[in-house]
């Protein structure tokens, strides 16, 4: 029987936004590599968790969090924590890919030499199998030099797909990474996601319903800031508890 | 620059697969060096803004202050030192050099009915000889201590020099620091600067602003990039270059057409100071007419209105606290400018409300003068007074530019 | 009928009122650059821009006109090219956007913006000269006047002071044109502040930053009242040092103008010297403009 680890587990988190609250009391266990997927619709908070398991939200001014967000058995709101290396710990891929105006093997290779490692060899063996693992190795790997804008939009997400993947992360974070692509590119990065499960606890945020059901292994469902309800993908889609939840997924409001 | 020792085991230094990640300790919170100083540094640089405003306030006015304490008197005896002094701190080179400039300024102005004598007229001008015996003529003229010891004709520490009695011809129409009694009077500096500055933007504002809103309204892509250059270009030209143009050229071809008698005037030099108010007027006009938003635009034409009422009647009202500040900003520039002063007005403090006669602005009397005080005389302390004055005068301008302005252009956006 | 073609009219009139304003503004700058290029093309020579001044500046070259504004020039950006780079970067990076720090900062900046420049050499006057120097003076010198008289060094600082805005306010604009996602991006990575704005953001606004310096060396090369009492001379026989005086082309042309005894036969120089002013600025400032634009280029798309 398989062991299912808890990677990142909340207690009654709360999040405020200059005083309003934002995120109202959510507990959730997250397990290890597996594919979490976040709906709801827009404004629910989804993201807006998702951001705070990275502590993306600290560059916000007047963010406060209650309540406890564990990852690893480590509250990582303790203030002990070393941010910058829990970022290296618990990557992100953001909606609008976003490479650095640099080649494409400068932009893979930004964060291992940010974290040091400056020999040649190295630096090219990390990126290759980034790359190889972002399933973007064989459009890139003759113009390493070329310019990362040069890349179409579903390129340059895998790419940062790469670049993310380059400094070992073991949480890869997603907030809607395929909304602004084209269905071909989309497909590509969902079939790359169910691939890096195997090495990596992916947690994803998508408003594409279809997309969680087919890709992920839990699902949670978030509305007005609440966490309404969280199970299996398969139970979520075809015999959820709550009445909200299937609305939702029955489209009755969006 | 900050290299990442391998204190902390951080993940990506050794491993080159993702098959087995080392675990990053994320629970003690890394000192990185590196970071703390290079955010102390440019915390501490950044201040230095703040601190040379308040350097430059601190120490203008303190250059000015001794004229306020009635401790200073300057003996006859002190006189013959500090005229030593004179010589070598402020250097201006060649001894031919330095009489030609006490000569054109000084001098009983007031007491001449003749205008003609006391102008300057440099450049290419119509009738030379007459002009060019200009410094020959004010040799003579001893409106300089007449202490026969004294040999040079610098204004060393006039003799008579005490700070009460100087406060007093503070406000007097008599600017005449160099003789045996000086009088620091103000009065006429202060016209003559105001009457510049009338002028100048009575010339500079409607062209700049009439100019800014076509270029906001009317004009298409292509004008635009035309004119939006050439007023950065001609933001660009140094003023003593506009103050040469203006010189050799604008004042015969005024002169031309006006017919007046002296050839560097205010009038002259107030077309010249509006020619370099012009950009700066234009520039933030044209800011405040782009700022009004686009929906009012659009809402004026929606219902049949043609784009020139739209300008006149809702974009112009809109902007008008930007407009206000933009010329705020241009009597700011035209106050202070000094080069065109001294190279087009004629340098003659006296009060006189024809605009086609020669004045004397604040700034110029500050850089013609400075050069050739004695430090620490009270002639020295009364440039930095003017000086002073002069930086108060434009810190006003600017926070009323600022905050009013801001305060109305935001009630207006919001709705009063 | 009548009256719509009346509000034409009035239509007409004003757009053409208007285009006329801005026509003159451009004849004006035309006419300027005219006249003097005109005026001075013909003095420009090698030889001109290459040898000292001879015969009561009648004749000869202004190569220590043209010596002097480059020293000035450079050691003015020496000192606040970094100096407004840093206060920028503070700005955008380091400060929060409405904190009353950030607003003083900035409220400060454009304050000393428009502080006339003589103001300017009235502080390098009272600070630099008579206070720092003659200290150094006191201190090192045993009280000898060395450096507390006007000269090259103070000048050039002086300069800095008055050029600083120029500089903070281009290296601004470059920096916000870094979008912020790329900064997310590299924090999210795992990079410190300081590592984000080292390799991403500045490499990012170096164009702002050029953009810069050029509008201030271009301001540096042309202004003259701050050095009036500072350090500008007329006619020195040597090139000059640190601690020396030394001659400015700006200065040079307001003393040839106003100052000369023989007008009409320095009046060939009078215009070379003005001549060779206005083309080095007006250089700078095309280039400034045109790397303006394609900065504001790259940030619309």
């Amino acid at each position: 029987m398989i062991m299912i680890v808890d990677k990142i587990y909340t207690e009654n988190m709360f999040l405020y936004y200059s005083g309003k609250m934002a995120l109202n009391n959510i507990s959730i266990k997250i397990p290890e590599k597996k594919v979490t997927a976040f709906i709801g619709p827009s404004g629910c908070g989804k993201s807006t968790f998702l951001r705070s398991l990275n502590r993306m939200n600290d560059l916000i001014d007047g963010v406060k969090i209650e309540g406890n967000v564990i990852i690893d058995n480590i509250n990582i709101y303790d203030k002990n924590i070393d941010v910058v290396n829990l970022r290296k710990k618990v990557g992100m891929v953001f909606q609008k890919s976003n490479p650095f105006a640099k080649s494409i093997f400068e932009n893979v290779a930004y964060g291992p030499k940010i974290n040091g490692i400056s020999d040649k060899k190295q630096l090219e063996e990390i990126v290759e199998n980034a790359l190889r693992n972002a399933a973007i190795w064989d459009e890139v790997k003759d113009r390493m030099g070329d310019s990362a804008m040069g890349l179409s939009g579903g390129q340059q997400q895998r790419l940062c797909i790469a670049r993310t993947l380059a400094v070992n992360p073991e949480i890869v974070l997603m907030d809607e990474p395929a909304s602004a692509l084209d269905p071909l590119s989309t497909a590509k990065i969902e079939e790359l996601i169910v691939q890096l499960k195997e090495n990596y606890t992916i947690v994803i945020v998508t408003h594409n319903m279809q997309q969680a059901a087919r890709i992920s292994d839990n699902t949670a469902f978030f509305y007005l800031g609440e966490l309404i309800e969280y199970d299996k993908t398969k139970k979520i889609f075809t015999n959820p508890d709550k009445k909200q939840t299937e609305d939702y997924i029955t489209g009755r409001f969006g | 620059m900050t290299k990442e020792p391998s204190k902390n085991k951080t993940s990506g230094e050794s491993t080159a697969e993702s098959t087995e990640p080392v675990r990053i300790d994320i629970t003690r919170k890394k000192f990185r060096f590196g970071d703390y100083i290079a955010e102390k540094i440019i915390k501490g640089v950044a201040f230095l803004s703040i601190t040379i405003i308040v350097l430059i306030f601190f120490f203008v006015f303190r250059e000015a202050f001794p004229i306020f304490s009635d401790s200073k008197e300057v003996k006859p005896a002190a006189t013959e030192q500090t005229v030593q002094d004179a010589q070598e701190t402020y250097g201006v080179v060649t001894d031919h050099t330095t009489k030609a400039e006490t000569q054109e300024t000084y001098g009983d102005i007031t007491d001449t009915p003749v205008k003609v004598e006391t102008q300057e007229t440099y450049g290419a001008v119509t009738d030379s000889s007459q002009v060019q015996e200009q410094y020959g003529v004010q040799t003579n003229d001893t409106s300089i201590t007449t202490d026969p010891s004294d040999t040079y004709t610098v204004s060393a520490g006039s003799g008579f020099d005490d700070n009460q009695s100087a406060i007093k011809t503070l406000i007097t129409k008599d600017w005449i620091p160099v003789s045996e009694k000086p009088r620091y009077g103000l009065l006429a500096l202060i016209l003559g600067t105001f009457k510049i500055t009338l002028i100048s933007l009575l010339f500079a504002a409607p062209i700049a602003i009439l100019a800014a809103l076509y270029t906001a309204v009317f004009a298409n892509k292509r004008m635009k990039e035309i004119i939006k250059p050439t007023i950065e270009l001609l933001a660009g030209f140094p003023s003593v270059v506009i103050g040469f143009f203006a010189l050799m050229v604008l004042a015969t071809f005024l002169q031309e057409v006006f017919h007046y008698e002296t050839r560097l005037n205010s009038f002259v030099g107030g077309i010249a100071m509006g020619i370099a108010a012009i950009p700066i007027i234009f520039t933030i006009t044209e800011d405040a007419l782009t700022a009004v938003p686009k929906s009012f635009f659009e809402a004026s034409l929606a219902i049949g209105a043609s784009k020139w009422q739209t300008a006149f009647f809702v974009i112009l009202p809109a902007a008008t606290p930007g407009i206000f500040a933009a010329i705020l900003l241009g009597v700011g520039r035209v106050f202070g400018e000094t080069m065109i002063a001294l190279m087009a007005t004629g340098n003659a403090a006296q009060m006189d409300l024809n605009p086609f006669a020669s004045v004397r602005t604040l700034a110029a009397t500050i850089g013609a003068e400075m050069a050739e005080v004695v430090f620490g005389d009270t002639h020295y302390n009364v440039l930095f007074l003017i000086g002073s004055l002069l930086f108060i005068f434009t810190f006003i301008i600017n926070a009323i530019a600022e905050f009013y302005v801001k305060g109305k252009l935001m009630k207006r956006i919001q709705g009063k | 009928m009548i009256k719509s073609f009346k509000k034409n009219i009035k239509g007409i009139v004003i757009e053409g009122i208007t285009l006329a304003s801005a026509l003159l503004i451009i004849a004006i700058v035309i006419i300027m650059l005219t006249v003097i290029i005109i005026g001075g093309k013909d003095q420009l020579s090698w030889e001109f821009l290459t040898s000292f001044p001879t015969d009561g500046m009648t004749k000869g070259g202004i190569f220590p006109a043209i010596y002097g504004t480059a020293l000035l020039v450079i050691i003015m950006s020496i000192a606040a090219v970094p100096f407004g780079t840093v206060t920028a970067i503070y700005l955008t990076e380091y400060a929060k956007e409405n904190s009353i720090i950030a607003k003083t900062i900035r409220f400060a900046v454009r304050t000393l913006a428009v502080i006339p420049s003589i103001i300017y050499g009235l502080f390098g006057l009272g600070f630099f000269i008579k206070f720092v120097g003659a200290h150094i003076d006191g201190a090192f010198y045993g009280g000898e006047l060395r450096w507390g008289q006007p000269n090259l060094l103070w000048a050039s600082l002086t300069m800095a002071l008055l050029t600083l805005p120029v500089v903070i306010v281009s290296v601004e604009e470059a920096l916000k044109t870094v979008p912020q996602e790329l900064r997310a991006a590299s924090l999210a990575l795992g990079a410190t502040k300081w590592q984000t704005i080292q390799k991403v953001v500045i490499p990012g606004s170096l164009s702002g930053i050029m953009t810069g310096t050029i509008l201030a060396v271009s301001r540096g090369a042309g202004e003259v009242a701050p050095i009036l009492f500072t350090g500008a001379a007329y006619y020195l026989a040597t090139l000059p040092g640190l601690s020396d005086q030394f001659m400015v082309l700006g200065y040079h042309i307001y003393v040839l103008t106003t100052q000369s005894a023989n007008v009409d036969q320095t009046l060939p120089i009078q215009f070379g010297t003005t001549c060779v002013l206005l083309m080095l600025t007006f250089i700078l400032n095309m280039t400034a403009v045109i790397l303006r634009y394609r900065i504001r280029k790259k940030k619309t798309n």
